[in-house]
């Protein structure tokens, strides 16, 4: 490996002398909490309202990745059946682009009306990941080696066949794309109808306790859920990043190392 | 082994690649169709391949179309495949497990060359060697009738004689039908038993070449005067084709 520690030391030092600044200039301009809370009292909310945000994180989260799992398995099966036919392509497509250029605050309350409010915000997260994994998916079964489509059809495979041992590897790195988009479209998208729900109670994930503390001007606790919906973004980035990686690195260029 | 009879090939978009195409395949002989670019060689090719049907006229087969390799211009792999299961291709689509299909890819990868890098990634490989896999590919079902279209054109010289000698050699131990498609004369004379010269678009057969030479050919070949007057005659057809006589 050629990449130098300073690789993520830097980062990480950019990102902890801006919070030393922000503590600073909480503390020697003593700028009261429900103005501006300092790194420190962040933390400290974490921690003491822990109980509370680790309910509401698992929420988001749950709900984050059920939706994009019924994203991929839509997306995937319908890019397959656009394949397939030109007719359902033709059928569906506008009516896809139609839901991912709406946007999704429009939607969410009149969804909310329809629906339960937790299963309404399943479905606005389910709507703007779908159509990357859509699209991307589409994209990657279209773009297969056109002399490897000969090559099969000259050994006379099946569709079936050419499906699984070609068209679906070819995509694979478009649909990994299309996956690492969807996955913080999915965490937006969570995010953007909980706050349009409003709702209270048992189910309620971080955006509503953002809502709820800024009504109660607890702002430490704002704070500290945002720390931790960003945190809940990265992570997911971070784990489809891997899963590129783990999938890929031995044949697609996309993972080859730069070296030399 | 086979013939084509007044073969046309007209595209949906209009172009006409083949116009009255009249050519014989011998049984185990290596034909080289020879022309200058774009002239519908490869056309005629992926027809004898069964890729398009002819727009008018037929391809008649003495005794039905035997087993066929097909090697493109490049090598066409699957690039997330090892070379084993690239090599497997074949064999798996005609429904042999990997376990019954093993040793005949051990023997494709032996017969170019290839042994040890069944669990290499096309990636990992040369140009070269990228070819050979695509070459083990082919002969994976043991085919009679061999199609290459212009499968050394984007290599170096050196990997280029190279692979000519080997497959001259493939060619003697498995006696298979090659039929070659290339626009270098030269190449055409060094693997030829007989070569088929096309006119410029649209593609029919003006000229047929026999290079009288033994079936196992070497360096010593290149320098012979067989050698020299077959390449004269092979340019000066490609010439008239070309109409430029």
């Amino acid at each position: 490996m050629r990449r130098s520690l300073i690789d993520y030391v830097l980062p990480l030092f950019v990102f902890l002398a801006m919070l030393g600044l922000w503590e600073a200039v909480v503390r020697i301009n003593a700028i009261p909490p429900y103005v501006l809370p300092a790194p420190s009292l962040i933390g400290a909310t974490l921690v003491k309202d822990w109980d509370t945000l680790s309910g509401a994180l698992m929420v988001t989260l749950r709900i984050t990745f059920q939706a994009l799992l019924a994203a991929t398995i839509g997306g995937v099966t319908l890019a397959i059946l656009f394949a397939r036919s030109r007719w359902i392509e033709r059928s569906f497509l506008p009516l896809a682009v139609v839901l991912q250029v709406t946007p999704i605050v429009a939607i969410a309350p009149l969804l909310l009306v329809y629906l339960e409010a937790n299963t309404a915000v399943l479905v606005c997260a389910f709507l703007v990941a779908f159509f990357p994994i859509l699209s991307n998916m589409a994209l990657g079964l279209a773009s297969a080696d056109h002399n490897l489509i000969d090559l099969f059809e000259l050994y006379k495979a099946s569709r079936w066949k050419q499906l699984v041992l070609l068209r679906l590897p070819a995509a694979l790195p478009y649909f990994l794309g299309g996956l690492r988009i969807a996955g913080g479209l999915a965490l937006i998208g969570a995010i953007v109808a909980e706050i349009a729900a409003g709702s209270a109670g048992q189910g309620a994930g971080l955006a509503f306790r953002i809502v709820e503390a800024g009504f109660r001007l607890n702002i430490p606790r704002m704070f500290a859920a945002l720390a931790l919906i960003s945190a809940s973004g990265v992570l997911i980035y971070l784990i489809f990043t891997l899963l590129s990686w783990a999938l890929l690195s031995r044949w697609h260029d996309s993972s080859r190392e730069r070296g030399l | 082994m086979l013939t084509l009879r007044g073969v046309d090939k007209v595209f949906a978009n209009g172009a006409q690649a083949l116009a009255g195409l009249d050519l014989d395949v011998r049984e185990g002989e290596f034909l080289s169709l020879l022309g200058p670019s774009g002239c519908g060689k490869s056309t005629a090719l992926r027809m004898i391949a069964g890729l398009g049907e002819p727009t008018r006229g037929a391809i008649a087969w003495r005794a039905g179309r035997p087993e066929v390799g097909f090697v493109f211009q490049d090598a066409v792999l699957m690039p997330w495949a090892s070379v084993f299961d690239n090599v497997w291709l074949p064999l798996r689509l005609a429904g042999q497990s990997r376990a019954q299909a093993s040793p005949k890819i051990e023997a494709a990868l032996d017969l170019v060359g290839l042994q040890g890098f069944a669990r290499a990634y096309p990636r990992e490989l040369s140009g070269g060697m990228r070819m050979r896999v695509s070459i083990a590919r082919a002969l994976a079902m043991r085919p009679a009738l061999l199609l290459m279209d212009e499968p050394f054109a984007a290599l170096d010289e050196i990997t280029r004689q190279k692979l000519n000698d080997d497959l001259l050699r493939l060619k003697q131990e498995l006696g298979a039908t090659v039929i070659f498609v290339t626009h270098s004369v030269f190449e055409s004379v060094y693997l030829s038993d007989r070569i088929a010269v096309f006119s410029a678009r649209p593609g029919r057969v003006t000229a047929e070449i026999e290079v009288a030479a033994p079936a196992l050919r070497n360096d010593d070949f290149r320098l012979s005067q067989t050698y020299a007057q077959a390449c004269r005659s092979a340019t000066d057809a490609l010439h008239a084709a070309m109409g430029e006589a």
